[in-house]
């Protein structure tokens, strides 16, 4: 019992950062945008969350640094493919370079040498702990966690379906001509899109140093960005489908890491155990990415004639 | 007209150039450097002394494969992304031949490693080469994805089976002598000391043989038109999916054989370190060349010449290494946008629909539903 409890706590922490991360890049490719910035984003969201973190002492600081820092990357974004309209696919891997490049810089200038520099990260949050048991396990969780899944994944799903932002986002990703001639912003709207998108991509990512290590380690995203990208389109741009994803591959992910230190099973390598999780996304996206609905404007540049 | 068109090239060129230098001006000078100083290490230093410049192409020879690699399939409009994983594939390969060949002449193991790796290169290609163009699964998700699977096997393989039994390092077992790609000094007499191989010289025959099948072949043709526009190929008779099939293949296997050329020339075993990201350096390369393989040569020098100017300015300037990759990155993003700002103002002056002079194919490829009323070609 406690087992399937372990696992299913550990499934809602490691999908955390991929929640984040597939509903922001949700908001990008609704508005016409593939944003392949996303695993530098998180990366960048991670370190520098962690370093105002470390600078100031309080690690929801922290978080609204690395917000920060996410807003600057979905602009940089925008610049490239909104204003000047360069290939989307280059620009978002030119994106990743350079904020892995710049973190990793920043990192070697502010944390070079000495002792591993570290934080108090953000604590577990309990509400259930008297009731102890596997609903006390699966319950506590870090802050960061019941936020996404009660806040931003409600919340965003309502902004894209319900709200006018929300229809003008999927309007400049179907149809810009359209849009423009209805009197929407294009432009307009696919910066706010790509920078809401930027700024849940960092918190993704800076969920990792600041609440689950306390620290920041080199390639700390590790891919995780390309499984946003996947899990985007297994969800066919529905954050809910998308957010199901991103669950069981976290659950595939955490059963791996668990089954490690379950006797029986010592003896399977622990690559087997990391790489299964890509694998499982891959044969997903086989079996259920046939003619997906791509946004009408995906991966077009925007120009008024 | 084409003064006028020049002149904006100009203007353009020289607003490119103004951003790179004060983003990364900027970077030398938090780095604390001067960043005259900082240019001159990063990329005229390199070229004085012979050592140097010979490093320079040594450090060119990885990323001219797999700048080749990725320009071959980003001509055709596939997204080749995974290129990193097929190189990991290569080494793996060459890691394993070179381990059971010992004894054996090198006039048959070095064929063999280079056969080896472009194979294992080639059949990590495959799979998301099948899903694209059998079922059209976006092959960018794909390709991405089998990369830290790849990373996963070479640690893997140098944790378990190949750990060093001497010393316990994830390393594998140093490859037989004859799997050695031979030093070009030992041939050529006015190469002096240096580590540069025989793969620089296999980097370079296959640029020129992908230039000449690219640019002067029907095979480069249907290449291009593909790339351009799938549709249009299509109603020119060209078998679109077998194109693009083959060209991911071939791509996979360059990508494989640069997994080979730094395991038989460099570091003669499998390592973690193998490959820094020379994949995702091959795009840069790419497409600061152009796509074209003229422009792959000279880039992949031009990043080698960084590379190696980046890695003594930590000693001379005290330069963190981690600024030459932001020098990269920041070229690569000026680069496409200028080249992006260009094409839209010339496409716009020519009065032409502003989207026929996109660099990316007009129709996103991973749309298999658009192409099927159209799979066949009047006859």
């Amino acid at each position: 019992m406690m087992f399937f409890a372990d696992i299913i706590a550990a499934t809602f922490r490691n999908a955390t950062p991929l929640v984040y991360g597939t509903v922001g890049e949700t908001y990008t490719e609704r508005a016409g945008i593939l944003n392949l910035g996303v695993e530098g984003t998180m990366y960048a969201g991670a370190f520098f969350g962690f370093a105002v973190a470390y600078q100031t002492g309080d690690p929801w600081i922290g978080l609204l640094g690395a917000i920060v820092v996410g807003l600057i990357a979905g602009a940089l974004m925008a610049l490239m493919t909104v204003t000047l309209g360069a290939n989307q696919h280059v620009s978002g891997l030119g994106l990743t370079i350079v904020l892995i490049g710049i973190s990793e810089f920043a990192n070697r200038m502010l944390f070079t040498g000495g002792s591993l520099a570290r934080i108090e990260p953000m604590p577990l949050w309990d509400p259930l702990a008297d009731l102890g048991g596997p609903l006390g396990t699966i319950a506590n969780q870090y802050g960061l966690t019941y936020i996404a899944f009660f806040l931003v994944v409600p919340i965003s799903w309502w902004v894209l379906m319900k709200t006018p932002l929300g229809l003008s986002i999927r309007a400049v990703g179907e149809n810009p001509e359209a849009a423009d001639v209805a009197g929407i912003n294009v432009f307009r709207v696919r910066y706010i899109a790509l920078m809401i998108g930027g700024a849940l991509m960092a918190v993704g990512g800076a969920f990792i140093t600041l609440a689950v290590l306390g620290t920041f380690t080199l390639d700390i995203i590790a891919g995780r960005g390309w499984v946003v990208i996947a899990l985007v389109i297994f969800g066919r741009w529905r954050i809910f489908r998308g957010v199901f994803g991103a669950l069981i591959f976290a659950a595939v992910y955490s059963l791996g890491l668990r089954l490690r230190i379950t006797p029986g099973f010592e003896d399977i390598p622990n690559e087997v155990m990391l790489a299964l999780p890509y694998l499982f996304v891959i044969l997903a996206l086989a079996l259920s990415g046939r003619n997906v609905p791509y946004p009408g404007a995906y991966l077009k540049p925007y120009r008024r004639s | 007209m084409a003064e006028n068109r020049l002149g904006r090239a100009g203007m353009i060129a020289l607003g490119a150039i103004v951003t790179i230098l004060a983003v990364t001006g900027s970077a030398f000078v938090i780095a604390g450097a001067n960043p005259l100083d900082a240019y001159t290490a990063y990329f005229l230093t390199p070229l004085t002394r012979e050592f140097t410049l010979l490093e320079v192409l040594n450090k060119a020879t990885p990323i001219l494969f797999t700048g080749t690699a990725v320009a071959i399939a980003f001509r055709a409009g596939y997204w080749n992304i995974g290129v990193e994983g097929q190189l990991l594939m290569g080494a793996v390969a060459a890691a394993g031949i070179g381990q059971v060949v010992d004894g054996w002449s090198p006039i048959v193991v070095l064929p063999l490693m280079v056969a080896g790796g472009a194979l294992a290169g080639a059949a990590w290609a495959l799979v998301p080469a099948l899903l694209r163009v059998k079922m059209g699964i976006d092959e960018v998700v794909t390709t991405l994805l089998l990369n830290p699977v790849a990373l996963l096997v070479v640690q893997g393989l140098l944790h378990g089976p190949w750990k060093d039994p001497e010393t316990g390092f994830p390393e594998s077992p140093r490859i037989a002598e004859a799997a050695e790609f031979p030093q070009l000094s030992e041939f050529i007499p006015l190469i002096g000391r240096s580590r540069l191989h025989l793969g620089f010289v296999l980097a370079v025959v296959l640029i020129l043989i992908a230039w000449y099948v690219l640019s002067r072949t029907s095979t480069g043709l249907r290449v291009r038109a593909v790339g351009l526009s799938p549709r249009g190929a299509r109603f020119a008779g060209i078998k679109v999916d077998r194109t693009l099939l083959r060209v991911a293949l071939v791509s996979g296997a360059i990508a494989g054989v640069a997994g080979v050329s730094e395991v038989a020339g460099i570091q003669f075993r499998l390592t973690e370190g193998v490959s820094p990201g020379f994949g995702y350096t091959g795009v840069v390369v790419a497409m600061l060349g152009g796509l074209a393989m003229p422009g792959v040569l000279l880039a992949g020098l031009l990043l080698g010449d960084l590379s190696v100017g980046a890695s003594s300015a930590v000693r001379t300037l005290q330069i963190p290494s981690q600024v030459g990759d932001v020098v990269q990155g920041t070229m690569l993003l000026v680069v496409v946008g200028a080249v992006a700002i260009y094409r839209w103002r010339t496409t716009r002056e020519d009065d032409r629909p502003a989207d026929e002079g996109e660099p990316e194919p007009e129709e996103p490829p991973d749309k298999p539903e658009d192409a099927a009323p159209v799979e066949e070609p009047p006859t």
